[in-house]
């Protein structure tokens, strides 16, 4: 990748950028020969389809794209560290008034569904992305603050949903007494699954997570008495505004959420509700997650994070620091997954699979770990865009792997990787330290 | 107890391919440290070269099975190995100094890029070929129950062997295997005293996608049914058997995967056959918790 050497005084060197190019392309041309030139008929049969083109194309994009990188990199003026200075100065800047720029962002988010350009899919595609603000703020808390790769987040989020469909089900229980409870089993999850676990070091974490998820998964899928299997559960009970139902002709002796107030029924009343229910709870995420930063207990998951050996010099329990953010992160997985469940109205396992996992990772990652701020923009960017662009739909997951390799690569701390620390030092009075530290 | 013959015969064949996959992500463990959790997609690559190679020699009309099994071995080998060295080249060798989870983030986001590259160039439906090697040995029959070992059984047990007593030798007599045990032991140094790290780096990446390609040219010719999703599973359990081995150990990554296959075989048998997963899975939790370093590994000393 060091191009940068190539271009002395004398101005681009062609013949370097040429041969570079030239051995992308061959390298590109073994990789496509096979697999962009032939395509294998379904089933069985071994009919082929020959596509000569796609392999020549395939092999000028490369061509032209490594060579194009290169007069970019070899033309640029020598960088100071980071691959993009100006965004680094752009996003230092932004972040000192982060408070302004949040609440900001909050209020128009509040009063969005009220405007009247809102319609049915607005309001159901702001309540989509803030489904994964809340799960991105949760999963931030495990893998930001604490530094666990959790690659099995999901399994906690379908725990919640399946926790609350249950108990609604079974023994006629609200939302709002379902939620805490559901919360509260996530989080017993978390803690059950953790404890065994916590002391492996973190790549083998993320795969026993990953074990894990996909365990969860597999059982829900074969206890059908209780889970209803691949075919899950349907008829869930929307929430209740303190008793006031969203329908159109509400039971005898109920009073619906149009009559109490006396405007006409309209379908969209009940998304705004939906909308404001998870717009709380993510604001509620945040919040704790803030807090927590401030508190002992917040400290120390960001000292273990560091690093752990000195933490534990320390005097800290590093399995007990663990847990608590495993377990505080899977109560917000299972909220999120209550809530989710009673968006939708009905639940089955492949809402819950690896790739979910990956794309709540993929929001966290992106944004930049350990970022509030962060998580917002990456969520709208994987979420909405492509729910927007629906020709590009079949491209959405192929770009999302690769956006998680490009970031890992240019920019390993994240998109936003501007972060405050959480604990800063008094300023020192004048030379007090002159002579005392080299 | 013919049961009992049977589902070891077919437990050790399916432990074989896991063992030969395992053997790529114990040595990338062993010489940088990182979990490849792409692998398992460079194997399902491998599987689908390896069909298309199939069908382009059924379609010019190569009638010898054995010459179309040997050509295709070498050209799939040669094209997955091309794809094992270009994610290494492309999403892992820019991060090599990076934070510890850097390595493994890259790696699922190529794991998730590889799976939906196939999928939209090969299309998400199953593909299938009829058997090419068919017949086998009788080895035993009583009361209609015939214990069998196929033709292609005693192929996939033969070549792993074959390519496991090539591997200990190329580790331990050649110059290559020298320097991988070298930048295993300490990069910093073996880089010092003239070993070319990043090359030894990259042919690790070749071996193992090659082992990897093998294993799905096997597969394919074995159940012969692929898709775009099957090195997601496949991967996991070869990386839980070079855990149960010991990662970092050769022999212990064929013998994890003989015993992850023969558990999985037998669960499948006398247990209940949807949760054979998840009886892997609990191997990979319970080793990893009680014995991390595996059945033939070497305790990891932690430095500060």
């Amino acid at each position: 990748m060091d191009l940068g050497n190539r271009f002395g005084d004398d101005g681009i060197q062609w013949g370097a950028i040429l041969k570079d190019a030239g051995l992308a392309a061959l390298v590109a041309l073994v990789l496509a020969l096979l697999l962009f030139g032939v395509r294998l008929s379904d089933g069985g049969g071994g009919g082929l389809e020959f596509r000569p083109w796609w392999v020549v194309i395939a092999v000028a994009a490369v061509f032209a794209g490594r060579a194009a990188v290169a007069l970019w990199i070899g033309t640029r003026k020598p960088a100071s560290g980071t691959a993009l200075p100006w965004f680094d100065r752009a996003v230092a800047r932004l972040s000192e008034h982060k408070r302004l720029l949040f609440a900001a962002f909050f209020l128009a988010v509040a009063i969005l569904p009220l405007l009247p350009v809102a319609d049915r899919r607005m309001v159901d595609l702001a309540t989509l992305v803030m489904i994964y603000v809340m799960l991105g703020w949760g999963l931030n808390i495990v893998v930001g603050l604490a530094g666990l790769l959790d690659l099995g987040y999901v399994a906690f989020y379908a725990v919640g949903a399946y926790s609350y469909t249950l108990l609604a089900i079974h023994f006629d229980l609200s939302f709002w007494v379902c939620l805490p409870l559901a919360g509260a089993i996530a989080a017993l999850f978390g803690v059950l699954l953790g404890f065994p676990v916590l002391r492996l070091r973190g790549d083998y974490l993320a795969i026993v997570t990953l074990g894990f998820g996909e365990m969860t998964r597999i059982i829900i899928i074969n206890w059908s008495s209780l889970t209803g299997g691949s075919e899950g559960i349907t008829g869930i009970a929307v929430p209740t505004l303190f008793g006031l139902r969203f329908t159109p002709s509400p039971a005898a002796g109920e009073t619906a959420f149009h009559q109490f107030f006396g405007i006409p029924f309209g379908g969209i009343h009940k998304l705004i509700f939906l909308f404001y229910i998870i717009l709380i709870l993510a604001l509620l995420t945040h919040l704790f997650s803030e807090r927590m930063r401030k508190l002992p207990m917040g400290r120390a998951w960001e000292a273990l994070r560091e690093d752990e050996i000195a933490s534990r010099a320390l005097g800290l329990n590093p399995v007990l620091v663990k847990l608590s953010a495993f377990g505080l992160g899977a109560m917000f997985a299972g909220f999120a997954g209550s809530f989710f469940a009673t968006r939708q109205g009905f639940i089955n396992p492949s809402s819950f699979t690896f790739i979910e996992s990956a794309i709540i990772l993929a929001i966290v990652v992106l944004g930049g770990m350990g970022s509030q701020v962060g998580v917002i923009c990456a969520a709208i960017v994987l979420i909405l865009l492509p729910e927007l662009a629906r020709d590009f739909a079949e491209f959405r997951m192929l770009l999302f792997g690769g956006a998680m390799v490009a970031i890992m690569v240019w920019r390993p701390r994240g998109l936003l990787a501007h972060r405050v620390p959480s604990v800063r030092l008094g300023q020192a009075p004048p030379g007090a330290l002159r002579g005392g530290l080299p | 107890m013919e049961y009992f013959l049977q589902q070891l015969i077919n437990g050790l064949t399916l432990g074989a391919v896991y063992g030969l996959i395992a053997i790529g992500y114990t040595m990338v463990y062993g010489i940088i440290g990182m979990i490849n959790f792409a692998h398992g997609e460079i194997y399902m690559i491998g599987s689908f070269i390896a069909l298309i190679c199939f069908s382009i020699l059924g379609l010019s009309g190569v009638a010898s099975v054995p010459l179309a099994i040997l050509v295709v071995l070498l050209v799939t080998v040669l094209f997955t190995a091309a794809y094992g060295w270009a994610v290494e080249r492309l999403a892992y060798r820019p991060l090599r100094g990076s934070f510890r989870l850097a390595p493994l983030i890259s790696a699922i986001g190529m794991s998730i890029f590889l799976q939906n590259y196939v999928q939209l160039l090969q299309g998400a439906r199953v593909k299938a070929m009829a058997p090419m090697v068919t017949g086998g040995f009788v080895v035993t029959e009583r009361a209609g129950f015939q214990v069998t070992l196929s033709y292609m059984q005693i192929i996939i047990m033969a070549l792993t062997l074959i390519l496991m007593a090539g591997f200990s030798q190329l580790i331990s007599r050649t110059a290559l295997g020298r320097a991988q045990r070298a930048c295993e032991q300490d990069q910093k140094m073996a880089a010092l005293s003239g070993i070319d790290v990043d090359r030894t780096v990259s042919l690790t990446f070749l071996l193992g996608a090659g082992l990897a390609a093998v294993a799905g040219v096997m597969t394919t010719l074995h159940y012969g049914v692929i898709d775009f999703f099957i090195g997601f599973l496949v991967g996991l359990k070869a990386f839980t058997a070079a855990v149960l081995g010991g990662i970092g150990s050769l022999p212990g990554a064929m013998l994890g995967g003989i015993l992850i296959g023969l558990v999985e075989a037998f669960w499948a048998a006398y247990f209940a056959a949807e949760y054979k997963d998840v009886a892997a899975f609990s191997i990979l939790v319970l080793v990893l918790v009680f014995r991390p370093t595996g059945l033939l590994g070497q305790p990891e000393v932690e430095k500060v």
